[in-house]
């Protein structure tokens, strides 16, 4: 579904990625893990070019989405993404801003829209708080409506940028749960995250990524328990 | 008191001058309104070529004339602008043409500024969630950023409202009978220093406190959404 060949990204003279080459499959649950700085959430940004390759390659869907002739818009509207800082729009209620964007783009009809997303909202135990404001909700409510946000595009694939890092401890697990669910149900998923534990019990990959390169790439048996290089042992023994 | 009631009879009505003063006050209101029309859209545009010609390098011509129209205009007195355009730029045109266009372009000027700072203000997260969303920069600018940046930006506008209603005071100097030229008038040919004076530093206060009041609706209605 999506290919990143030799992907680098270089801000001035930082070099944030040296070359990454991954394959992410149809029903993937793909976890990013590595120590901050190493370029997890430049390498998530990039996948959907909020943050431009300075080169390589994103194919996704078989069109090269660092191509000038693509319509990279039409193609955001198949990744779904998901932010640290959940980046809901202050100034609509929960409803608006789950409907505005499938009403804008996708044309649907407002009634139709509105009934998918109190749908979603229902699934994530949210559906009396579709005329709330985002700041009457708590953290995890927040990041639970940014999941279903991006859900009403119905994309192919999510994209999650660190979803649990900016949430008090209690909140964590009622986003990893919606997120679970996903998974479950066959989303195709690239998850940057410090929950080692989601990884482990999630993803069915599971890249390290240090320096700007994937140091080691395996399942999370494999990483998890069996790691290979001495850099992924020391941030192991250190998070786990 | 009586005494006072019958001077300010003879300076304004006896003398047949009110019409003077109705139409002052129709022409500064016109200009001003006029020139604030103006004034937002120059600086809408100017701020929106601002924001996005950060990252577009094909923009960056046009940003540079933007910042030299800024920094031309608000070089300039007002006041030396308007007989610029009124003797040399738009020559054939009628005073209050001139001085709408003038006020409108120099209040453009200070506008840009705001509307730009405005929109900085909001963050820079919400563009990165319409974009991911699959809006271009535009759709999300109409429908994220600038909703947002309205309540940064409204008391500013305000400010700048107000500052370009009483600028227009100085229209006279092109043959325009604003409001301050219209009491000017009244005064010279009645000899009533006062009372014109008076009526024209009530009029002007009495706009600009009607005008925080409306500032201060619209704030609370925004504030409760």
């Amino acid at each position: 579904m999506i290919t990143v060949k030799n992907l680098s990204k270089q801000f001035g003279h930082l070099k944030v990625l040296n070359g990454i080459n991954v394959e992410i499959n149809k029903g993937d649950v793909v976890c990013v893990i590595g120590p901050s700085g190493s370029g997890k959430s430049t390498f998530l940004r990039c996948l959907n070019l909020l943050e431009k390759p300075t080169g390589g390659q994103i194919i996704f869907e078989g069109d090269d989405l660092t191509s000038k002739k693509v319509n990279l818009n039409l193609h955001r509207q198949k990744m779904g993404m998901v932010f640290q800082q959940f980046n809901l729009f202050p100034h609509m209620s929960v409803l608006d801003n789950l409907t505005c964007a499938p009403i804008m783009l996708k044309k649907v009809p407002k009634e139709q829209a509105e009934t998918k997303a109190m749908e979603l909202l229902e699934r994530v135990g949210l559906a009396d708080r579709a005329n709330a404001y985002p700041k009457q909700l708590s953290g995890g409510q927040k990041q639970r409506v940014a999941i279903v946000r991006a859900l009403c595009m119905e994309p192919d694939v999510m994209l999650f940028d660190e979803p649990t890092s900016a949430l008090d401890p209690e909140m964590v697990g009622e986003v990893l749960d919606v997120m679970k669910q996903l998974a479950k149900e066959g989303m195709t998923m690239v998850v940057v995250t410090h929950e080692m534990g989601f990884a482990r019990e999630v993803a069915n990959r599971v890249l390290f990524l240090d320096e700007g390169v994937i140091m080691e790439e395996g399942s999370p048996e494999g990483i998890f328990s069996h790691p290979t290089s001495p850099r992924l042992q020391s941030f192991l023994s250190k998070v786990l | 008191m009586n005494a006072w009631f019958d001077k300010l009879y003879e300076t304004f009505i006896e003398s047949g001058l009110y019409d003077l003063l109705f139409e002052g006050v129709y022409t500064t209101l016109l200009i001003t309104l006029g020139a604030l029309l103006i004034g937002v859209v120059i600086g809408s545009l100017i701020a929106v070529v601002k924001y996005f010609g950060e990252d577009v390098p094909a923009l960056k011509p046009i940003c540079w004339l933007c910042d030299l129209y800024v920094t031309v205009i608000r070089g300039i007195p007002v006041v030396v602008l308007l007989l610029i355009f009124f003797f040399i730029v738009l020559k054939s045109s009628s005073g209050i043409v001139v001085g709408i266009v003038t006020f409108g372009i120099n209040s453009g000027a200070y506008m840009a500024e705001l509307i730009r700072s405005g929109l900085n203000a909001v963050d820079a997260g919400q563009m990165e969630a319409g974009r991911s969303l699959g809006m271009s920069k535009i759709q999300a600018m109409g429908k994220i950023i600038f909703p947002q940046a309205v309540r940064y930006i409204l008391p500013a506008i305000f400010n700048e409202m107000i500052a370009l209603l009483k600028e227009t005071s100085v229209a006279g100097y092109v043959a325009v009978v604003d409001f301050t030229r219209a009491c000017n008038l009244v005064r010279n040919n009645t000899y009533d220093v006062v009372n014109p004076l008076m009526a024209c530093a009530l009029f002007y206060l009495i706009l600009v406190v009607l005008l925080t009041q409306l500032l201060n609706l619209l704030e609370r209605r925004l504030a409760n959404k």
